[in-house]
């Protein structure tokens, strides 16, 4: 659990933070969004001081971070940047065991992780382990950069921005690593994005924050239906609050399932029990459907779900 | 084994020079033949040879010490606020001519060795500090904030990140540095240090163009030597440290 207790950074006469009081609770995914400037990532960087706050209490598990040596503190925290900041002289695996390695955990211990990180991120250990960052692409960069930050299995994870500078598409996909990884783990993180759909995607509570304050923090659902102030109104979009409201929701929540799962073959109408609303909504639009089968993970035909239920219960 | 090839035969050749010179006395006897003596013997070569890379290795140290801490020091954030003065020295000592440093070395040191080594480090450690503070200014940021978010202490950021990755401009650093000081060595003759540059001294008062030519040519294949050791030794640390260069220009 990580709480801050009227925090407040300055620098010279600029208050970055003001006076913030947020409580993480153990294994959650807090996201801190707003727009740059607004005091987002000097927020994280005081949870493992990196930055010094100047005034306030910040506590990991009821203990004063004030009170730790800082090198003990992070050891015990993951970190992942935006721009990865892997170490461009070591291969992929001597970057994952870098903090087991500070850790001076056996060679054994430290490679059977590895192996078993690389595993995790859906990186080849045969083929990757042995290259240099380089020859990574963005995306595999960043899986390696979120290996390193798990690698000495930490209570708590913290990411500035860490696909803020990936493509759509690959973004896509590690967000939905994340939420995976995230259901094995339970790690509690405090994530920072200026991108409210991802916030949006990941959160189990957000923060929103604007001029050093918090504004809100809530659970995205409230988030989208009570925004506390027009600032966070116009931050998760007006128009278009609906669609997001129902890509929150699974398709399950909605579905009429059959008695018994039954085969049949994946049409391309199909969708799956874990997409949103929103997607299935969306092929039935585009294909011109009144109904589209769902279909479980293993690719059994669980039921049906209807457009006129998604019109008058999605939202 | 093949990159060090070229520093073992320069090497051979400086020393079978600085040995056998006489033997070559037909060829300078030709170029002087008015001329009774063509080959300097007033001191060996070999100890001339000795002298002047004792000169050059021991300025380099000092030079190469005292610049990588200075560099070191003011990329630290309690150095920081010495950052702009320190490499603007290292820029403006660059304009300065070795000749002035002697000029204002001798009337406080006095004639010999001591001077031009005081030039010699003085001169030779601008480069490297220019050098240090490139490279370690030159690291992505991103990787040192992560491995201080990641939990490395200040020393093992240096020396696990920091200096591995800065350690190539470094070192091109020192072999700009210690070339650039085997020929301002040879200038050390004219205020009575003993170095390859005492044939060319004595050849010029003479009107002696054999031993002008026989220092030249000591002092071009000492530097060829370093020159292509630096060379081996850039090639060795690239292997070690930034493996990546090397797999991915195969």
């Amino acid at each position: 659990m990580i709480e801050l207790k009227h925090v407040t950074r300055r620098f010279g006469n600029t208050v970055a933070v003001d006076n913030i009081n947020l409580t993480i609770e153990t294994g959650e995914v807090c996201v801190l969004v707003g727009s740059s400037g607004c005091g987002k990532s000097t927020t994280l960087r005081m949870i493992n001081r990196l930055l010094p706050h100047s005034a306030g209490e910040i506590l990991v598990d009821g203990e004063d971070v004030t009170a730790m040596n800082p090198e003990q503190l992070r050891l015990n925290m993951g970190y992942v940047i935006q721009g990865t900041g892997l170490f461009p002289h070591w291969t992929v695996a001597r970057n994952i065991a870098m903090v087991p390695h500070l850790l001076k955990w056996p060679k054994e211990r430290i490679d059977a992780r590895v192996e078993e990180l690389m595993t995790l991120l859906d990186l080849d250990p045969a083929s990757h382990a042995s290259k240099y960052p380089q020859q990574l692409s963005g995306g595999q960069a960043q899986r390696v950069g979120v290996a390193r930050a798990l690698a000495a299995d930490p209570n708590i994870l913290l990411m500035d921005e860490p696909f803020g500078a990936l493509d759509a598409i690959t973004r896509d996909n590690l967000q939905m690593e994340m939420l995976r990884i995230q259901k094995q783990v339970r790690k509690t993180t405090v994530f920072v994005t200026h991108d409210i759909d991802e916030a949006l995607k990941l959160a189990t509570r957000i923060a929103v924050m604007d001029q050093g304050r918090i504004i809100q923090h809530d659970t995205p659902e409230n988030i989208l239906r009570h925004p506390a102030s027009d600032f966070v109104e116009n931050l998760v979009g007006k128009q278009d609050r609906g669609l997001k409201l129902m890509s929150l929701r699974p398709v399950r929540d909605l579905m009429q399932p059959h008695a018994e799962p039954k085969h049949s073959e994946a049409g391309e109408g199909g969708v799956n029990e874990e997409d949103s609303l929103r997607q299935a909504l969306s092929v039935m639009l585009w294909k011109d459907l009144p109904e589209v089968v769902v279909f479980n993970a293993r690719g059994l035909e669980t039921g049906v779900i209807t457009r006129a239920s998604i019109i008058q219960e999605g939202v | 084994m093949r990159i060090w090839l070229p520093p073992a035969l320069f090497a051979a050749l400086l020393f079978g020079l600085s040995v056998g010179m006489p033997v070559l006395e037909p060829l300078f006897q030709w170029l002087q033949p008015d001329k009774q003596r063509v080959v300097y013997e007033r001191e060996s070569f070999l100890f001339l040879l000795q002298n002047h890379l004792l000169l050059v290795a021991v300025s380099a140290a000092v030079g190469t010490f005292v610049a990588v801490a200075g560099g070191i020091f003011a990329t630290r954030p309690s150095g920081r606020d010495f950052l702009p003065l320190v490499s603007q020295v290292a820029s403006i000592g660059q304009t300065f001519p070795p000749v002035a440093v002697l000029a204002l070395a001798v009337p406080v040191l006095g004639f010999g060795e001591a001077p031009i080594l005081v030039a010699l480090i003085l001169y030779g450690l601008l480069p490297i500090l220019r050098n240090t503070l490139a490279g370690l200014e030159g690291i992505d940021p991103t990787v040192r904030e992560a491995a201080r978010g990641m939990g490395m202490s200040s020393g093992q950021v240096l020396f696990r990140a920091e200096l591995p990755l800065a350690g190539r401009v470094i070192l091109a650093g020192i072999r700009t540095s210690v070339t650039i000081n085997i020929a301002t060595a040879a200038i050390g003759s004219t205020i009575g240090a003993r170095t390859l540059g005492d044939p060319v001294i004595a050849g010029l008062v003479n009107g002696n163009t054999a031993y002008v030519l026989q220092g030249a040519i000591l002092i071009g294949l000492l530097a060829l030597t370093t020159d292509s050791l630096f060379e081996a030794l850039e090639r060795t640390w690239d292997r070690r440290f930034s493996p990546q260069v090397a797999t991915m220009s195969l």
